[in-house]
């Protein structure tokens, strides 16, 4: 850190430094955050070093979704009134968080943490992919739904993923790609209108 | 030169994105008249954005950007052209990755080039159609060398300068081209460098797109041909392409031959 110098206290260095190395936390970030816990109640700061401790030590993943969960297996896993032969396949845990805000889904996930990105390295091996062809080979599943994010990384693992799959008997589908709830069609790039277009639905009368 | 206008309009390809902050993106582009350079794109990540779809790698497109301190900001876009027939076939993606990667590691920032930009954009169209995408890459990967400045040597022999015999040199990517078979024990890393394979090069290297297009290989040889190029590429960039990793991949999964350099 060059901007904290020797004049600051070598706790608070530290702690800067430990912000800093948070993602989007820049030097200035980091040294207000660390004022300001100095000035927090103790018990405010206990607090908030339990629950990082907390989420280090009791935070797992889950053993058959890949989910990040404290009792494992996860609780939609462990649910009876979900869907057993059907599993949606995503990218982030925090997918699964808008998924279920959505109320329509009732069956599985399975987490893949990441998506293929060939020019960054990450490829199927970085990924939950082994865990995913795992549960086919054990489980009831007849379905599975690719729900990778609609972006060029997110649509290469749903085609490699369908690779994968196809040759073991499951249907697997895909999350509809069209035209977003408050956009504009006049907006809307080739790609998108075009899958719109394949995907139109007749209109319930 | 003067200085450029605060908001400016170009055509760029986009060559790789990474998140940035809460929704918005950092893109590499490419652009015909300025080069390689980054821009921020706000807002890409939530779905209503009017951007993001436009903004896509491989995708080409019209930007109108505002110049910012540090990195520009793109305000607008439009696709110009975007290849489906890449998204959604496995195996010319991966290739037409590597390419855009290939570029990315060879340009450096704010390098104008306009052969190079006509390259990227004819290698991805060709990809987009080829029968077989790796010739269009053994014929762009030859190209980047040359405009690039590396063209490898395959005339005469790097260690004495005397014109190759027809029959079995060594490729010396150190040496910067062949070695014939006297002057190999005297190169680091010599590589055993086939007659047919030396055609093929040589053809990479003088020919017309067209002309390469024609050429049919065996898998021996097309493996040969790759091998010395992407060892030649590592040795330049003194780095390995992330993207090739992926073609092997895919290549293993199909058991096909793979390329190990």
């Amino acid at each position: 850190m060059n901007e904290t110098t020797s004049a600051t206290a070598g706790p608070l260095v530290r702690l800067i430094d430990e912000f800093h190395k948070l993602p989007g936390i820049g030097p200035k970030s980091a040294q207000r955050l660390a004022y300001y816990l100095l000035r927090m109640p103790t018990v405010d700061a206990q607090a908030l070093a339990a629950a990082i401790l907390e989420v280090k030590e009791r935070v797992t993943l889950c053993s058959i979704c890949m989910n990040v969960t404290e009792v494992d297996p996860c609780r939609v896993c462990s649910d009876d009134r979900r869907e057993r032969t059907i599993i949606c396949v995503v990218e982030e845990p925090l997918d699964i968080l808008a998924l279920e805000r959505s109320r329509s889904y009732h069956g599985l996930y399975h987490v893949l943490h990441g998506a293929i990105s060939p020019m960054d390295a990450i490829g199927p091996e970085d990924l939950k992919m082994t865990e995913l062809l795992q549960r086919l080979r054990s489980d009831e599943v007849r379905e599975i739904i690719l729900a990778t994010n609609p972006n060029l990384e997110g649509e290469a693992t749903a085609m490699y993923l369908t690779r994968l799959l196809k040759p073991l008997g499951v249907k697997v589908t895909r999350l509809a790609r069209g035209l977003p709830m408050g956009g504009d069609l006049e907006y809307a790039d080739d790609v998108t209108l075009a899958r719109a277009l394949e995907g139109r639905q007749e209109m319930q009368g | 030169m003067p200085a450029p206008a605060r908001l400016y309009k170009t055509e760029a390809i986009v060559l790789r994105q990474r998140r940035f902050g809460e929704a918005d993106r950092m893109l590499t582009i490419y652009t015909p008249t300025m080069g390689k350079m980054d821009v921020k794109a706000r807002g890409v990540r939530k779905t209503t954005s009017r951007m993001s779809g436009h903004l896509q790698p491989l995708n080409r497109c019209m930007l109108l950007v505002a110049q910012g301190h540090t990195v520009d900001i793109v305000t607008g876009c439009e696709t110009l052209e975007s290849f489906p027939a890449l998204n959604d076939d496995l195996d010319r993606l991966s290739r037409a990755l590597y390419a855009a990667e290939l570029i990315d590691r060879f340009i450096p920032e704010r390098a104008p080039g306009y052969p190079t930009y006509r390259l990227l954009l004819d290698t991805l169209r060709r990809l987009a159609e080829a029968d077989s995408p790796d010739i269009v890459m053994r014929f762009a990967e030859m190209r980047l060398l040359d405009q690039s400045g590396f063209m490898p040597e395959l005339e005469v022999c790097v260690g004495c300068g005397q014109a190759l015999s027809p029959e079995q040199n060594f490729f010396a990517p150190q040496a910067g081209g062949v070695v014939c078979r006297v002057c190999a024990s005297d190169v680091a890393g010599p590589r055993t460098l086939s007659l047919n394979a030396l055609q093929v090069l040589r053809l990479l290297q003088r020919g017309s797109y067209n002309e390469v297009a024609r050429l049919r290989m065996g898998e021996d040889l097309a493996v040969e041909t790759e091998r010395h190029l992407r060892s030649y590429i590592v040795c330049v960039l003194e780095r390995d392409v992330n993207a090739a990793a992926f073609i092997e991949k895919l290549r293993r999964e199909e058991h096909r031959p793979v390329v190990e350099v």
